[in-house]
């Protein structure tokens, strides 16, 4: 797809909704409006903005406008034999480079290379008030200035249209190996946690019923060694299974009740909440399809330190995310009103309030 | 404030301060009157050593009552002046917060108070064959607190992240007193990332009181090369170039020669004393995988133009391989009565140029630099050698270290990779910022802190403040007016 610069466009219309005081609704390929309370407002496209703005492989470093396809920075950077290390999943083939960070959504590889706020080096955004501002940059290192780049990451567009973003990238490994474990639920995650406490090259661990499975990822003879370090069996059969859990094409998300997402401590232990429920991160993302309410859900997770989001389907006109204590929500209106003070970028979005 | 308004203040504190917590007199502050940026020097109102969290709420309750300003300060070991006090302010010591409270080795986390040292987490976590990665080569002395502060970094940080890819969870007292959590031992947190809001902040935003960070285990194998170099250019093309190879290394570090010899006086490391330029790459993982890396790593830097490579052969080589880089700002420290330490980031590639271009600012300012950096993250460390005794010479400095930093926006970079801005490079921020993200930048402070009173004056400039420094000089920064009073 061809390259173009919609910058001033985007400025404009954000400008204007700012006099007015009208709510936008931005939106880059609509793959996630799933996600998230219901979203309001007039349309604001950010997708045909769009195009790679730098990309020199040596440096690990890539930029791109906010509405190139996901797909098409994947491809850019493995033609190099490079990748986005968080691998993030795009929930449809148009999902953009823009909805991605402002969702937040890291792959399998999150727990052992990091989060996608965590490759995040710079971004340029719109504010409420129609300013086109510059944080960050290109350098992996940077210090300057608070890091309102990463702010962005997970903000839901309630901070900032989203223009330009530039991300660390790094080589892809050499080899790859599956192994699969029989395994109750329990010694599941205990296996988990003894495995990430080795120094072994793994990228990736999900259980589901009555399977565990570990990913590792590096050099041939690294890998190789880790596989005979661990034991299990070498699963040969599905190699786009990391792919399938991370897109939700996994038959587990089949299901037609409310999908939650339950971010817990590594160490927490099983859940005690029915329904049928699969496991990833090490521990740290369990998913849970379940129609009990929201408020005993959060509460049995909030008990074992984490919280609960309602990803996709049941009731969006509540809280789709656990609700902060008096202090952390005063604060985040405080940087809602900084950023966008007329309310107008995606209001109610990520909380009724911002 | 008046006099009785400050005996008012001072009773006030001192009833919420053990005995000892609260120190007044001249003789007792003067320890306190700078960090590590040593030419920056003010006498705080008085300096408060708590140890307890709600002592904190109740100083910072008070304090914002007062409309007293507050300058949070842990080792002092800073670069930056971020924890130089305030002469009208509470300088709010942590070196008390110094319990590691937590090792946890299933989920593989460490949770300490502030005033711990970065070193003794490794230290601690080690029996379980765990550490914590980033590494300041200061980590003997510098607190964790001062690392969340300032997003430290350190040799290690190529292939595991700063202090924001490390830490989890924080807990934080706002200035008027409230404890938030931020963050959490989960991977993430609904709503806004104040915990990368609050990683860097400089402690303008809130003092932190708690810190969990992540713990990784320590890699079963680790080798050092050491590669020699008759040209700095080429030393620093084979940066590049390693990472253009695919490979990761755990740290990649640069010394000039004037480094070299610096720290070869001191450590007795095994440098190569007549060499142009020296890198320094640690290779990490399991056995098979390091023997590999150590070979291709070899092949790239040789055909790049290393006129040697060494490989450690064992354990007790390597650390002596680390530990002239580790000692070699002292080791400067020993050569000049006075160094002054500049911290810009740029990209890779611009390696070669901007150190030659250095080398003529050098000259025409006539003041030596020596150069030992993170080079495998662009990360520059260019050391002003001068004499403070001298009169004008560090001003001369002062601008010698802003030409460098402007030099490294030009190339792309930034004006401080680790060490934060603090008050040394307020200036430079008005190069690198458009004046509406500076802005936006005072408009999250205001959200954290209405009424400016966390380390007041720091870390970002006011427009006025930018327009007059533009006016002083000329776009890109590159010709100061020396007879012109900064500070
Ligand atoms: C020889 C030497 C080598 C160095 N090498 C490196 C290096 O490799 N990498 C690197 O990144 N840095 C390096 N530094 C710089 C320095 O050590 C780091 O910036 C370190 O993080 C500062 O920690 P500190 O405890 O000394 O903080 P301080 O200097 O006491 O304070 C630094 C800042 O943090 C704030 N602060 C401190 N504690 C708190 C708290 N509890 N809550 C809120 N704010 C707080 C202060 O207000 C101040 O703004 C080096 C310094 C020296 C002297």
């Amino acid at each position: 797809m061809s390259a173009l610069d919609r910058c001033d466009s985007i400025v404009a219309a954000v400008t204007e909704a700012a006099e007015r005081e009208t709510a936008l609704q931005i939106v880059g390929g609509d793959t996630k409006s799933f996600y998230g309370r219901q979203p309001e407002g007039a349309l604001l496209s950010v997708g045909e903005h769009r195009g790679l703005t730098h990309y020199d492989p040596t440096e690990l470093v890539v930029s791109a406008r906010a509405g190139t396809q996901l797909s098409e920075l994947c491809t850019a950077l493995a033609n190099e034999r490079q990748m986005l290390p968080f691998e993030p999943p795009g929930f449809g083939d148009q999902a953009t480079v823009g909805g991605t960070v402002a969702c937040g959504f890291s792959g399998p590889a999150r727990p052992y290379r990091g989060s996608l706020r965590d490759y995040v080096l710079g971004v340029s955004v719109v504010n409420g008030r129609g300013e086109h501002l510059q944080f960050g940059g290109r350098v992996i290192k940077n210090v300057a200035g608070y890091d309102a780049s990463r702010l962005m990451a997970g903000a839901m567009g309630t901070l900032g249209v989203i223009l330009d973003v530039s991300f660390k990238v790094l080589p892809i490994p050499e080899a790859e190996c599956t192994l699969s474990f029989e395994s109750g639920e329990r010694e599941a995650l205990r296996r988990m946690n003894e495995a990430a406490a080795l120094p072994l090259p793994i990228t990736g661990s999900c259980y589901y019923d009555g399977i565990l499975k570990l990913r590792l990822s590096g050099s041939a003879v690294g890998v190789s060694a880790a596989t005979a370090n661990l034991g299990g069996v070498v699963d040969s059969l599905n190699n786009r299974l990391w792919e399938e859990l991370a897109e939700h094409q996994h038959p587990y998300y089949g299901s037609p009740l409310p999908l939650w997402r339950l971010s817990v401590p590594a160490a927490a232990g099983p859940l005690d909440l029915p329904g049928d429920s699969l496991i990833e991160w090490g521990g740290c993302q369990r998913w849970l399809c379940s129609e009990l309410p929201a408020e005993h859900i959060r509460e049995a997770v909030r008990a074992a330190g984490g919280h609960a989001t309602l990803f996709r389907g049941g009731d969006r006109s509540g809280q789709t995310f656990q609700p902060h204590d008096p202090v952390l929500h005063r604060l985040h209106l405080r940087l809602k009103q900084a950023f966008d003070p007329h309310r107008i970028l995606n209001p109610g979005r990520l909380y009724p309030e911002l | 404030m008046n006099r009785s308004q400050t005996s008012g203040f001072f009773k006030a504190i001192g009833r919420v301060l053990p005995r000892q917590g609260l120190l007044t007199t001249e003789e007792e502050r003067r320890p306190y009157e700078c960090d590590g940026l040593s030419g920056y020097r003010e006498l705080p109102l008085a300096v408060a050593l708590p140890d307890q969290v709600e002592q904190v709420q109740k100083i910072l309750s008070i304090c914002a009552e007062y409309e007293v300003p507050v300058v949070a300060r842990g080792a002092g070991t800073g670069l930056s002046g971020g924890a130089t006090p305030h002469r009208e302010g509470l300088l709010l010591c942590m070196t008390r917060f110094d319990r590691i409270i937590d090792i946890d080795p299933v989920g593989r986390t460490a949770r300490v108070q502030p005033g711990v040292r970065n070193l003794l987490i490794s230290e601690t976590a080690g029996r379980y064959g765990l550490y914590y990665a980033p590494d300041p080569s200061s980590q003997i002395a510098c607190s964790i607190g001062g690392n969340v502060a300032e997003n430290a970094g350190g040799v290690h940080c190529l292939k595991y992240g700063l202090t924001v890819h490390n830490v989890l969870r924080l807990e934080v007292v706002l200035m008027g007193g409230e404890r938030v959590i931020i963050g959490s031992e989960a991977l993430d947190t609904p709503g806004y990332d104040l915990l990368a809001l609050l990683t860097g902040s400089e402690g303008m935003l809130g003092v932190v009181t708690e810190i969990t960070v992540r713990l990784l285990p320590v890699p079963s194998t680790a080798r050092a090369l050491l590669a020699s170099f008759n040209d700095v250019e080429v030393a620093a093309d084979a940066v590049a170039r390693v990472i253009g190879a695919g490979v990761i290394p755990a740290g990649l570090e640069m010394m000039d020669n004037l480094a070299i010899r610096a720290a070869e006086d001191f450590v007795q490391a095994g440098y190569p004393r007549d060499a142009a330029a020296i890198l320094i790459c640690e290779l990490d993982g399991t056995q098979a995988e390091v023997d590999r890396q150590v070979e291709l790593v070899s092949s790239v830097l040789r055909e790049q133009g290393a006129t040697a490579v060494r490989v450690s052969s064992d354990e007790t080589e390597r650390l002596k391989f680390w530990s002239g880089r580790k000692n070699a700002f002292p080791a400067v420290g020993r050569i000049s009565p006075d160094y002054y330490c500049i911290d810009g980031t740029i990209p890779r590639r611009q390696i070669g140029r901007v150190l030659r271009r250095i080398a003529e600012l050098s000259k025409d300012y006539d003041l030596r630099v020596a150069n030992v950096f993170h080079a495998g993250d662009g990360n520059l460390h260019p050391l002003i050698l001068y004499d403070s005794s001298k009169t004008g010479e560090f001003e001369r400095t002062e601008e010698l270290g802003g030409s460098i930093l402007s030099l490294c926006v030009e190339a792309g970079g930034t004006i401080t990779g680790e060490h934060g801005v603090g008050l040394e490079k307020i200036d430079q921020m008005c190069v690198q910022f458009e004046s509406c993200a500076l802005e936006q930048f005072h408009q999250i402070k205001s959200a954290f802190d209405p009424n400016g009173l966390l380390n007041p004056g720091k870390a970002v400039p006011t427009l006025a403040r930018c327009i007059e420094f533009n006016a002083r000089h000329v776009h890109g920064g590159e010709l100061p007016f020396p007879e012109l009073e900064r500070f």
